[in-house]
């Protein structure tokens, strides 16, 4: 069992300065596992966390092929938020931020949840009509959301252009107090510690380079270190999730895209709410350390690269200028891209595919980190107890076929 | 970024063109089943490595072109002539053969 962390653990080991104890273990891979998860990024591993937790069920296997949380777990902006646009949006999300409340604790990790409220500016009528449609579901939902005008918004954020002299002025924002940033790599770390403690097996650098299907049953999965027999496989990866569920003969309906981020070299800390602008493509958040993290809408066609390109920071500085031009003299640290899976509805697809024992948790396009706690904690139930939780039951990768999207493309993404 | 080669233009910057989608046959309308249908729809082959797409040259000739992308790299080159591409093609269309339906809108 993995040692407790405390203020005096760390000190005394800090002071020692040496022997830190592995966060998570490293192991030879058995030959037979109860489950199987492809992806150590933050659904793969709180997926494995709840099912030993909530379930039990601790002889699972959890395959990435290149290190923890590499992949979009540890490229995206860190934003929480809960205020989305369709009923079931909002309570699967709102689920989350509740999750994520509790999480350092539970975990016994810090990951610097700050809740410090999130304004989602309306530039012109119809977004803000849009914004006031998703108050009133989110209240309906008991989630805090309010409609704000300019004035509010200039004391929530001095440094914001609110006057009428702009191309695009703020006539308004969608302002959403439980909503904030985290430290997305400690929820990575925390979740692998935690399942690592109760007897998971995370095993990085290992890739799936097959399924093997009969009889339209999962029956184990081929690895670059050799092959796994079990009766379930769940898929939790992004970027790769329609070509890894291709392995199993699983068609998905997804278009992977890069997004691409970037951030400012630190200064003293003057933003203190997460501001995103739909219009503009942009979001704004300032980390404890001060630096500016910017995201803005994926690539305009689909591709797996993941080198940002001048053009995207072009654009973001002259539309972040446009919201805040007393930023000018910052300077630009560092950009990336991670790939993220489009779906047409712009909801994510939870749940069973045509393969049984093949689970799919895909599809999170630009707003999966937010999800990982409840995504790992419904698909857990499902392996677990073989039926579909109630909160995931509007996702199912069947609605393509069925003509029951869930469309979120107006509360999900900027600028698509 | 990357450059796209338009057959009207030469090769252009890929800012000055529009991703129309991967090039796919369509089935026809009138005989499809629903979900055939959807399938058309929603299921990209969302390839990793060279794939053929429609792009649309809207910055320059404003003309429907098809084109061969590395999708991990971003290389690209002019869509394989050996499929009897001369033309290109509309989105959905097949090289070299033209839909009727989609060439007389």
């Amino acid at each position: 069992m993995t040692a407790r962390y405390s203020a005096l653990s760390l000190l005394s080991r800090g002071l020692r300065g040496r022997n830190w104890p592995l966060v998570w273990r490293r192991h030879e891979l058995a030959p037979t596992y109860d489950a199987v998860i492809i992806g150590a990024g933050v659904h793969g591993l709180a997926a494995a966390y709840y099912l030993a937790v909530n379930h039990g069920i601790r002889n699972v296997a959890v395959l990435d092929r290149s290190y923890l949380g590499g992949g979009g777990s540890g490229r995206n902006t860190a934003i929480i938020r809960s205020n989305y646009l369709t009923p079931e949006g909002v309570r699967f999300y709102d689920r989350s931020v509740k999750l994520y409340e509790t999480l350092a604790s539970e975990l016994n990790f810090n990951v610097m949840f700050s809740q410090r409220g999130h304004l989602t500016l309306a530039h012109n009528d119809s977004s803000l009509r849009t914004m006031r449609w998703r108050a009133e579901v989110n209240k309906l939902q008991g989630v805090d959301s309010e409609v704000i005008g300019p004035d509010e918004i200039k004391s929530l954020v001095p440094y914001m252009d609110v006057s009428a002299q702009t191309r695009y002025p703020i006539l308004g924002a969608l302002y959403h107090p439980p909503g904030g940033i985290i430290r997305h790599d400690a929820v990575n770390w925390g979740y692998a510690r935690g399942a690592d403690a109760r007897g998971v097996q995370i095993h990085e650098y290992t890739e799936v380079v097959g399924i093997d299907v009969e009889e339209g049953r999962v029956r184990g999965v081929q690895t670059s270190r050799g092959h796994i027999s079990t009766p379930v496989v769940l898929n939790c990866t992004a970027g790769w999730s329609s070509l890894v569920s291709r392995l199993a003969g699983v068609r998905l309906p997804i278009s992977t895209h890069p997004l691409q981020a970037a951030v400012t070299e630190p200064v003293k800390v003057f933003l203190n709410t997460v501001v995103v602008s739909g219009t503009l493509h942009v979001y704004v958040s300032q980390t404890d350390r001060g630096e500016l993290v910017f995201g803005a809408s994926t690539d305009p066609y689909p591709s797996y690269s993941t080198r940002g390109s001048l053009e995207f920071t072009e654009e973001l500085a002259g539309h972040v200028l446009e919201l805040m031009p007393s930023i000018a003299a910052l300077r630009v640290l560092r950009q990336w891209a991670g790939l993220c899976d489009m779906t047409p509805d712009f909801s994510p697809i939870m749940g069973e595919t045509p393969v049984e024992g093949f689970l799919v948790d895909v599809g999170w396009g630009t707003y999966g980190f937010k999800a990982g706690p409840v995504a790992g904690e419904a698909m857990a139930e499902l392996v677990a107890t073989g039926k579909t939780p109630d909160l995931i039951s509007s996702f199912p990768l069947s609605r393509f076929a069925d003509g029951r999207l869930v469309g979120e493309k107006g509360a999900a993404a900027v600028g698509h | 970024m990357f450059r796209i080669p338009c057959p009207y233009c030469g090769p252009r910057d890929a800012t000055e063109f529009r991703h129309q989608g991967e090039s796919r046959n369509r089935p026809d309308p009138r005989t499809v089943t629903r979900g055939q249908w959807r399938a058309y729809l929603y299921e990209k082959d969302n390839v990793a490595g060279w794939t053929r797409e429609n792009w649309y040259h809207g910055v320059g000739c404003r003309r429907f072109i098809s084109v061969e992308r590395n999708t991990v790299t971003n290389e690209t080159r002019p869509a394989a002539a050996a499929a009897g591409a001369v033309d290109p093609v509309l989105p959905g269309a097949e090289a070299g053969a033209p839909d009727a339906d989609s060439t007389r809108r």
